[in-house]
């Protein structure tokens, strides 16, 4: 394609700054989390290695006292993980499910049932905390994984992606299982789950990072530190850092606040092409 | 819905029964809760409560303070998907031009989607401490008198550059491939009959990315509502004096910090119709684009 010399520079000027814009704030967060305290505080933020890296980070994920609670950082990244994997697993095994019926089968309840699946998506979690908490707390499920992953999961958003991806499935195959026999659920198991693979990894990947960065629900599930996500707790650490009238703990929180980034992106950046698969072909 | 389907038995309640059962629990019962708490008053304590009808609506619609927030909330969101969805636009079709290192700078555009909404609000925040930021310092500097903390269209500046910011990315992996999916002799025969790479934009490339576009818009404005509550949480708390509080930032003050469970209810049955109709909006285009 034709193109002048000038405007392919200026292309790769533009690129350069927007990469930079998106960059530069985590790399001045990195960078200063390897520099003391009191250098940061007389100095102001900086913009290349100090020599502390190994003793900040260190004290982090394995003292407690340096995430002024009684968590470390390394339990509070256990919990996150917990969390995604557990939400994503979930929500990928039981909308599959709910697809793979309302997509399959002709029964009485499936309008009724498919437009109660639909009413999840016009109201978010954000809109219906309060009530959400009281039930859970009614429920005795308040600080417990399940309280905690379990209402995420209410929303259908993934149901709908599988029910695109299934009604894409060639009629055929159904035919033919048929005449070989198969029932439903040899069906679901044997030809269904590995045509789809991909979908569910793609879905996989896009729900672990969205479990992973979940703020609002833990923030008021989990009042004990022990189930701390790594996300709540730097908001934890933040808070605390101007109390006592010691000088501000800034590297070991921008360390926190790395180490709370690190995990989702190097997943998104490591199975890029399958998650931009994902995301563009799911949410059209 | 499919041609060949299998015939009635009971299989298909199994399937969704786990589905429908959280749905039920987690879904339906909180939901119908808070339309139940909205026409409610309950006295200081929580002891008792009354049925009040609509008085609660009409205090919270009457209300200053929440006419304030809906205000910035609308502000807000149009401010921050009109800015991303801009830059990442002219982005996308740069990064769609390159020959030379394009895997690189899709890579390096497009990771932000990973980060959470509350590290970018506590990125933002150290970039504008008074003590040590350095935005702060150069605003500063130019002679803006710039002061976040007290002058409040400082803070919803704060706000919407760390909401543009985090939301940069995800538009621009859908402008990206959007752009990609033109086909190749559309373009080229565009580049022969005009040279004017900003006219072929206006004239071929941003009609062919309007449906694009349009569901950007309503992706935006959803994140813009809901998902920047970690956003702001973490950077401006909502001050000053509630400037920089969108509507479900103020519904979580109200209920959980400020504990006025009917108001804080009767908001969350005013945002449950809000979104309900921007997500039936969104359905009604969806369905068409599909026909065409």
């Amino acid at each position: 394609m034709y193109q002048s010399k000038w405007r392919s520079i200026a292309n790769h000027v533009i690129l350069i700054l927007g990469s930079l814009f998106m960059i530069l704030p985590v790399w001045i967060a990195f960078v200063s989390s390897t520099h003391t305290r009191e250098f940061l505080f007389q100095n102001g933020l900086q913009f290349w290695f100090g020599g502390h890296f190994l003793e900040n980070y260190g004290a982090i994920l394995f003292d407690t006292a340096a995430t002024k609670g009684r968590v470390t950082a390394l339990e509070m990244l256990f919990n996150s993980m917990v969390l995604g994997l557990g939400f994503a697993i979930g929500k990928v095994i039981i909308s599959m499910m709910a697809a793979y019926a309302i997509v399959y089968f002709r029964f009485r309840l499936a309008v009724p049932i498919f437009w109660v699946i639909f009413s999840t998506l016009l109201l978010p979690l954000e809109v219906r905390i309060v009530p959400s908490y009281e039930v859970v707390s009614s429920l005795g499920l308040l600080n417990t994984y399940t309280g905690l992953i379990l209402p995420l999961i209410a929303s259908a958003t993934g149901t709908f992606f599988f029910r695109q991806f299934f009604r894409s499935v060639p009629d055929e195959l159904l035919e033919a299982a048929r005449l070989d026999g198969a029932g439903p659920l040899r069906f679901f198991i044997d030809i269904l789950v590995p045509l789809s693979v991909t979908m569910i990894a793609a879905i996989f990947i896009i729900m672990f990072v969205v479990g992973w960065n979940q703020y609002l629900w833990p923030l008021l599930m989990t009042t004990d530190d022990q189930l701390y996500t790594i996300v709540i707790g730097i908001k934890q650490v933040y808070n605390s850092l101007y109390e006592g009238g010691q000088i501000p703990q800034f590297p070991k929180a921008f360390a926190l606040t790395i180490m709370a980034t690190i995990p989702p992106v190097l997943v998104v950046v490591i199975f890029q092409r399958m998650f931009v698969k994902g995301l563009v072909e799911t949410e059209k | 819905m499919k041609r060949v389907q299998f015939g009635h038995s009971p299989v298909p309640y199994f399937f969704v029964a786990p589905q429908i059962l959280i749905i039920a629990i987690f879904f339906l019962w909180p939901a119908a809760q808070a339309v139940y708490q909205s026409f409610l008053l309950e006295d200081a304590f929580g002891m008792s409560s009354q049925f009040v009808w609509f008085r609660n609506f009409e205090d919270v619609l009457s209300s200053s303070s929440w006419l304030k927030s809906a205000i910035f909330t609308a502000v807000f969101s149009f401010l921050v998907a009109f800015i991303s969805i801009a830059i990442s636009l002219f982005l996308a079709v740069r990064a769609d031009e390159v020959i030379r290192g394009a895997k690189s700078y899709k890579t390096l555009l497009m990771w932000g989607y990973a980060v959470a909404p509350p590290v970018a609000g506590l990125l933002g925040n150290m970039l504008f401490n008074p003590l040590m930021g350095d935005l702060y310092k150069l605003f500063n500097s130019f002679g803006f008198e710039f002061n976040h903390i007290q002058n409040a269209n400082d803070a919803a500046f704060v706000v919407t550059l760390i909401a543009v910011w985090k939301q940069v990315s995800v538009n621009f992996i859908f402008f990206l491939s959007g752009l990609q999916g033109i086909p190749k002799s559309v373009t080229e025969a565009a580049t022969l009959d005009c040279k004017s790479a900003e006219r072929r934009f206006w004239t071929i490339t941003f009609p062919l990315l309007a449906p694009t576009t349009f569901f950007l818009m309503v992706i935006n404005l959803t994140y813009a509502f809901f998902e920047t509550f970690g956003i702001i949480d973490v950077s401006t708390k909502g001050s000053p004096g509630g400037a920089t509080a969108t509507l479900v930032y103020k519904v979580y003050v109200d209920g959980f910090l400020g504990a006025d469970m009917g108001g804080s209810s009767a908001q969350s049955v005013l945002l449950m119709i809000m979104v309900s109709v921007l997500t039936v909006f969104q359905f009604r285009f969806i369905e068409r684009k599909v026909h065409y």
